[in-house]
């Protein structure tokens, strides 16, 4: 195929990896780019949120009450006369960090035990994932009102909760994964070479496990999102007057025939983020397979 | 009388990456009864042109640029879904490559032959389940079936693959086709299994006058069988001729080429075997557990290697002869540790290494490596040649991070990989050039020993001339020892100084090449050599008659 010229030695290497590799391929891909410029800004307002929103995540108005987009309220107020604009705001920084926090909680636990039981099989498989289908079957719900009653409510648990139940998922994920690699013929090769198992595990098997595992990322990031709405709806999450978008979705549903704005704008922020997400996720997978045709 | 004419055929593919031209103007005929072999490497174009007949190509990618194929009269390139479906129903037959994949696995056998009778869109000759049936019991007695009545009944997993491909071949001649194509029938099956296949199409062929078209990567087989023989290489027809004028006055250089890179003979190093042994295995047992059975049960284990003593003398290449599932891969793998052992010993250059802990090991894995099979499969397809190759060199420190990158171009060298690949992934070389990565890695410690399983069984077979050259070179330059298992006794007669035989678990005979050769003690030996099809057409005929 590729015979190429026969370079003198003394040309130097440039340091080439996977990741640089993917790197480079993913800065050719305008999606990918575009979604990580969207992420990233929205990172970086719901950062800097309590410097630049325009008014208080509390501030009432209840004389104001519910008002349409206007150039004072940008994205207009809900019906105690709160700023939308700056509740999203507000509410993307819970959000955004559930999404991101939870579903890292769910990989970091799901792929060490995806991999670990898929690697080594046998009983410590069959052990280890009879405990998943045994957390699998637990009501979710149940799990959750009981974390809270134990340990009070805390926005930090409600991660955990959530990072909790996603990787089951994840951990069957990647274990399907690395069952299928394992036997593969470089695997062997590597314990021929003397490798570690750790080192067989971290080098040859888990970058091959990666994109199914990043396609379900980005399925798990807005799923997660949706969780806490979800739970907060319910009084098991974050609590009025703090908000999240899907919160505010929620209430945005309520009243969607007089006061559409108030499903529409966080409606628009959460499409935005999935949208980016899965840009950026469709591009990382084809960026980390080097199989995948190049630009 | 011509059944098939094609004319002119073209094909190309419209891929992301740019328009491949896979069949260019390629014309032959058929008549009734004659069969023609097309013979090529992967990629020539054999199988696609095939495939076209009977419009199994994907459309789009494929695409026929141009071109006529007259079925009895009627263009099967340019006739409707209907037409298409009465030619595939009756008149054209196919058996593929691997029968295993290629029967669906959860529909018994006769369920399968059947299909086409009792679902013929033919009304005038389709056939109530029970005619197809007695049809189908009589056909699979005639394709060699024992116990037909009840194997009617059975998945195609509980057949061995050559019972499998005559199944396969049933299926394909229930309809009683007037044209038979094989793609690379007995390519996935041992040797003497591939025997017993072609003698069987033989006759069928003979028995039902059906024209047959022969798609081989191999001349060897080809030679006893086809009347006619058409050579393709990228798409085009290098030479196209009766059987006997392409063996005996071979016009094209690229046939000739073909020809000879068949290994004919013996190409051994001049004798570097010493006295002294190397590798000694005694009495070595590797067993699988069957999680399936009970522990008590007489099948609890699958006895893989069985009892096997051998010694490697140092500076010899060892070949390790046997069909598929004798054992000779996980006697390999033993040897190196990566395989269960449940009893035996093993020692390398006088040390036990049968109980050394893992830490232990370490030093004589840097001493002995292993090359595999499958180039496709036995690099990561995430690292490039850089990482494969820098792997053992900076984990068994041979090298550095300051002298790494010279010691990676000069295995590129030595390999014959250009150094312009260096960062290149596996998916973007051939398969030859896989190869010669993988031999790459399992060379760059400076091993003493080398294990090399079956190196060149994936490969084409000019390529595999290619490779065996850089393999003995190797040896030679490095002063290598080794063990070389394969299942093809042409090539371990090639390559090696002895030769073990083993078959199921067990070793026939060893001894020194030639002198098996000439004289094989034990009728299992005898009947794998006798089944080594050769590229000679007179000789084949004739084996062909008194077998």
């Amino acid at each position: 195929m590729h015979e190429g010229n026969i370079q003198s030695s003394e040309t130097e290497p440039v340091s080439s990896s996977l990741w640089r590799d993917a790197w480079i391929k993913l800065s050719k891909n305008r999606l990918a780019i575009f979604g990580l410029f969207i992420l990233l800004t929205l990172i970086l307002v719901s950062l800097l949120t309590p410097i630049i929103a325009p008014y208080g995540y509390e501030e009432q108005n209840l004389a104001l009450g519910a008002t349409a987009p206007s150039s004072t309220h940008l994205l207009g107020t809900d019906i105690f006369g709160r700023d939308m604009l700056t509740r999203i705001m507000y509410g993307g920084r819970v959000s955004l960090m559930v999404g991101f926090v939870a579903t890292s909680v769910a990989l970091v636990i799901g792929i060490t035990w995806g991999a670990i039981a898929g690697f080594f099989g046998g009983r410590l498989d069959a052990i280890m994932m009879r405990i998943v289908d045994a957390l699998y079957a637990l009501p979710f719900m149940i799990f959750i009102i009981l974390l809270m009653v134990v340990f009070g409510r805390n926005i930090y648990l409600l991660f955990l909760a959530i990072g909790a139940v996603e990787w089951l998922t994840m951990a069957r994920i990647v274990r399907s994964q690395v069952m299928s690699i394992r036997n593969q013929e470089f695997i062997e090769a590597a314990y021929s070479i003397g490798l570690s198992r750790w080192l067989i595990i971290k080098k040859h098997i888990i970058p091959n496990t990666i994109g199914p595992v990043i396609v379900y990322t980005t399925l798990t990031i807005p799923s997660v999102m949706l969780l806490e709405a979800f739970l907060s709806f319910l009084g098991l999450g974050i609590q009025p007057p703090q908000s999240s978008w899907g919160l505010l979705i929620n209430y945005g549903v309520e009243t969607m025939e007089e006061y559409p704005w108030l499903l529409i704008f966080p409606g628009i922020a959460l499409s935005l983020t999935l949208f980016a997400l899965n840009f950026l996720g469709d591009g990382l997978r084809d960026a980390l397979d080097p199989r995948a045709s190049k630009d | 009388m011509t059944i098939l004419d094609v004319k002119n055929l073209s094909i190309s593919f419209y891929t992301r990456n740019g328009t491949v031209k896979a069949v260019k103007n390629v014309s032959f005929n058929l008549s009734k009864g004659e069969t023609l072999a097309i013979v090529g490497e992967s990629g020539s174009g054999k199988s696609v042109t095939c495939y076209s007949l009977l419009d199994l190509l994907p459309k789009p990618p494929a695409k026929i640029e141009s071109g006529n194929a007259y079925f009895e009269g009627s263009d099967l390139l340019n006739c409707d879904k209907n037409a298409m479906r009465m030619h595939r129903c009756d008149d054209i037959a196919i058996i593929f490559q691997d029968p295993m994949t290629s029967l669906n696995p959860f529909l018994t056998i006769g369920e399968q032959i059947i299909e086409p009778l009792i679902k013929n869109p033919n009304p005038d000759k389709k056939l109530a389940r029970k005619d197809a049936k007695l049809q189908a019991l009589s056909l699979l007695r005639e394709v060699g079936i024992k116990n037909a009545d009840e194997r009617y009944h059975s998945y195609p997993h509980e057949f061995s693959g050559g019972m499998r491909q005559r199944v396969m071949i049933a299926m394909a001649l229930i309809t009683e086709p007037k044209l038979l194509i094989c793609d690379e029938p007995t390519t996935a099956l041992d040797v003497t299994i591939q025997a017993q296949i072609l003698r069987l199409i033989k006759k069928l062929q003979k028995n039902r006058d059906v024209a047959v078209i022969f798609i081989s990567h191999d001349l060897g087989v080809v030679a006893g069988i086809a009347d006619k023989v058409m050579v393709m290489c990228d798409g085009k027809i290098k030479e196209q001729d009766s059987t006997n004028e392409v063996f005996y006055k071979t016009k094209d250089d690229y046939t000739k080429k073909l020809l000879a890179a068949i290994p004919d003979g013996a190409k051994r190093l001049p004798n570097r075997s010493t006295k002294n042994i190397l590798v000694e295995v005694k009495e070595l047992k590797t067993y699988f557990k069957n999680h399936t059975k009970k522990r008590t049960d007489a099948n609890y284990f699958t006895r893989a290697v069985d009892d096997v003593s051998l010694k490697v003398f140092e500076g010899e290449i060892l070949g390790l002869v046997g069909e598929s599932g004798s054992g000779k891969s996980t006697l390999g793998r033993s040897i190196l540790r990566l395989a269960p052992i449940y009893d035996g010993s093993i020692t390398y250059a006088g040390e036990d290494i049968k109980n050394l802990t893992k830490t232990n090991l370490l030093p004589y894995r840097k001493k002995m490596q292993m090359i595999f099979q499958d180039p496709y499969a036995s690099l990561n397809p995430r690292m490039t040649v850089y990482e494969t190759l820098s792997e053992p060199l900076l984990y068994h420190k041979v090298a550095s991070k300051n002298n790494i990158d010279s010691l990676i171009y000069q295995l590129m060298d030595d390999v014959g990989l250009a150094r312009g690949s260096i960062f290149k992934y596996p998916h973007e070389f051939s398969g030859g050039q896989r190869q010669r990565i993988a031999i790459g890695r399992a060379v760059a410690t400076k091993p003493e020993f080398i294990i090399a399983d079956e190196p060149v069984s994936a490969l084409d077979v000019t390529i595999q001339a290619q490779i065996l050259d850089l393999i003995l070179n190797l040896v030679e330059k490095h002063n290598l020892t080794m063990l070389f298992i394969s299942h093809d006794l042409s090539v371990v007669r090639y390559i090696s100084d002895r030769v073990v035989v083993m078959n199921a678990g067990k070793i026939i005979e060893q001894g020194i090449t030639e002198q098996i050769w000439e004289n094989p003690a034990k009728p299992y030996t005898q009947d794998l050599l006798s089944a080594i099809p050769f590229p000679d057409p007179i000789r084949e005929r004739k084996r062909a008659t008194w077998l």
